[in-house]
């Protein structure tokens, strides 16, 4: 099995070092695994989410995706323009723009052609029922609808990675299942790899591991 | 979707912060343009009036104003004795006072400048205009504010001036103004023998070299410049152009400042969105360009708004009962280019620090920004 994430000994704190998130953090994902961080709140799974993907770099350690190393600008932009997709809690649409507009959004940061783009988009919102809904504004959708949005945004670029911060954790009970059903679905279909924060046990057992962190430190 | 269709759709989806910042530098476009045109517009009258059928103009050499200019009479004899020159006409520009008006632009001319001649009289006629006489000729405004017509007398300066005619010119300054012959004009303003400027007008087939070669001959304390020469030399011509540049420069600054007002609104309210795109890829230049562009686009607006209120605007101005020929604006493609080179600097300029807020973003900081 391809080792597609490697994070060793990674450190990451704020406030110029007086609150440590990240203690020495080791994790090695095998390309292809469903994985669920859990924990508490504050144990630091969304900082190392948001390591992982390059959206803030560690002080110490090192952080090697799909072969690359995450270190810089150019290395952060080029893992999230191709091998890193990532959705949220919050759908983070565009508030204004069609949801149509919103998926083409990854397509304009990698020049991709715009009949490319368009049947992109196409072939993920049939695939998530939200094939009728492209030319609605985002106030017109539903908590699950953008949700499914957002998840087809971060999968435009045909990422080999999916992260994902707690992707349900805004949405009611049936919504909830319904967008994970899909979220696990998609991924299967396409092979990725799923790192997914979650305070849900329920879905974390679904998984095909789970990690647990606590304090800033990982306990398989 | 391209980076220029998002831009647009940026704009569109904040209609208000788009209108407020276009509405700045469409301000500054109109400020600009018309002030650049009005003054031009002032420049081109003053020259026709010099012009007249005329190349070139004799004046005394570095004098800061023509008003100030003294060209002796004799000279244009001396000049119509030349081969080169076919008529050459004395002006003296004087100001008068007349009751209740305080300024009124006197020209003191002789009776064979063709400027009358060619006039539409709307009463009393040349005949009662002689050099060696005391009757003058009104523009139709100055008949206007003098209340006077042909056979009447008003009362200019120190005397009482019977009226030879009244007649209608296309030039305001002309059209607000006296026509007196010129050695009364002389006598009155204790000039005599003197003029401010001697128009001279080429015989065929000569070269105006001849009249300045001339000139620097017989008489170095004058100076012969072609119209265009003289236009473009002339420093108050030059410090009224300078002026309507600065002022519209100004006016562009504030623009400036409402486009930066604009866009670091716009950043700074969209915050987490920026942070979104960072996540789906888009490199920091593409941050700062979509910023940059957002602003160019505004401008551009700007440019076509400004643009449309200052002809509005100047044409208002022109039919304007009480600025009637006063008005002759000049905006050209210089000047239509010097304000959408000036608008997009601005619009570079104020985006600038939005844009590098922008391209410095921390996506994760800025997800977590309230």
């Amino acid at each position: 099995m391809e080792t597609i994430i490697q994070v060793n000994d990674v450190w990451r704190s704020y406030d110029e070092g007086r609150i440590e998130v990240l203690k020495g953090v080791d994790l090695l994902v095998e390309a292809g695994e469903t994985l669920a961080l859990v924990g508490s709140s504050g144990c630091g799974k969304s900082t190392l989410l948001n390591v992982i993907a390059g959206l803030e770099l560690p002080q110490e350690g090192r952080v090697t995706v799909a072969g690359r190393g995450v270190f810089d600008e150019v290395s952060r932009r080029e893992l999230l323009r191709h091998t890193v997709g990532f959705v949220f809690q919050l759908h983070h649409l565009m508030p204004g723009l069609t949801l149509e507009e919103n998926l083409l959004v990854p397509a304009v940061a990698v020049g991709m052609s715009a009949s490319a783009a368009r049947d992109r988009v196409r072939e993920l919102a049939e695939e998530t029922g939200l094939l009728q809904r492209l030319d609605r504004r985002v106030r017109e959708l539903s908590g699950g609808e953008r949700q499914r949005g957002a998840l087809c945004r971060a999968l435009m670029n045909r990422p080999r990675v999916l992260l994902a911060d707690e992707p349900t954790g805004a949405l009611d009970e049936r919504n909830r299942e319904a967008v994970f059903e899909l979220l696990m679905k998609l991924v299967a279909e396409r092979g990725l790899t799923l790192v997914m924060a979650t305070h849900d046990v329920d879905l974390a057992s679904r998984c095909s591991r789970v990690v647990r962190m606590r304090d800033g430190r990982v306990e398989e | 979707m391209s980076l220029w269709k998002l831009i647009l759709t940026n704009l569109r989806r904040h209609r208000v912060r788009t209108a407020i910042g276009a509405t700045g530098i469409a301000l500054g476009v109109a400020t600009l343009l018309s002030v650049v045109g009005l003054l031009g517009g002032a420049v081109k009258m003053f020259e026709k009036i010099l012009r007249s059928d005329a190349e070139m103009v004799v004046f005394e050499r570095n004098v800061s104003d023509l008003f100030f200019s003294n060209v002796p009479e004799t000279l244009v004899e001396e000049l119509e004795e030349q081969s080169f020159v076919k008529e050459a006409q004395p002006v003296l520009f004087t100001i008068i006072a007349a009751p209740d008006r305080p300024v009124v632009t006197c020209f003191g001319i002789r009776a064979s400048d063709g400027r009358l001649e060619k006039a539409e009289w709307l009463s009393g006629g040349l005949e009662g205009f002689l050099d060696d006489g005391r009757g003058v000729v009104l523009g139709e405004r100055a008949a206007d504010f003098l209340k006077a017509t042909a056979g009447d007398e008003v009362e200019l300066g120190q005397d009482r001036y019977p009226v030879a005619g009244v007649v209608r010119m296309e030039n305001g300054f002309e059209n607000g103004g006296v026509f007196m012959p010129l050695k009364e004009c002389q006598r009155a303003f204790h000039k005599e023998g003197g003029s401010s400027v001697v128009t001279v007008a080429l015989a065929e087939g000569h070269e105006p070299r001849e009249v300045k070669a001339w000139i620097d001959a017989h008489h170095d304390r004058l100076t012969a410049l072609e119209n265009e020469e003289f236009s473009r030399s002339y420093s108050q011509f030059r410090i009224l152009k300078t002026t309507a540049w600065v002022v519209g420069g100004c006016a562009f600054l504030l623009g400036g400042l409402s486009v930066t007002n604009t866009m670091i609104l716009s950043v700074f309210s969209r915050i987490r969105e920026l942070a979104v795109l960072r996540v789906c890829g888009f490199s920091r230049g593409q941050l700062a360009r979509m910023i940059l562009g957002e602003s160019l686009a505004l401008s551009s607006i700007g440019v076509l708004a400004g643009w449309l209120l200052s002809i509005g605007g100047l044409r208002l101005l022109k039919v304007l009962p009480a600025l009637q020929g006063y008005i002759e604006p000049q905006v050209g493609m210089r000047e239509v280019l010097g304000a959408v080179v000036l608008a997009m600097l601005t619009g570079v300029g104020g985006a600038l620090y939005p844009a590098i807020h922008a391209a410095k973003l921390k996506p994760a900081e800025a997800l977590r920004f309230e």
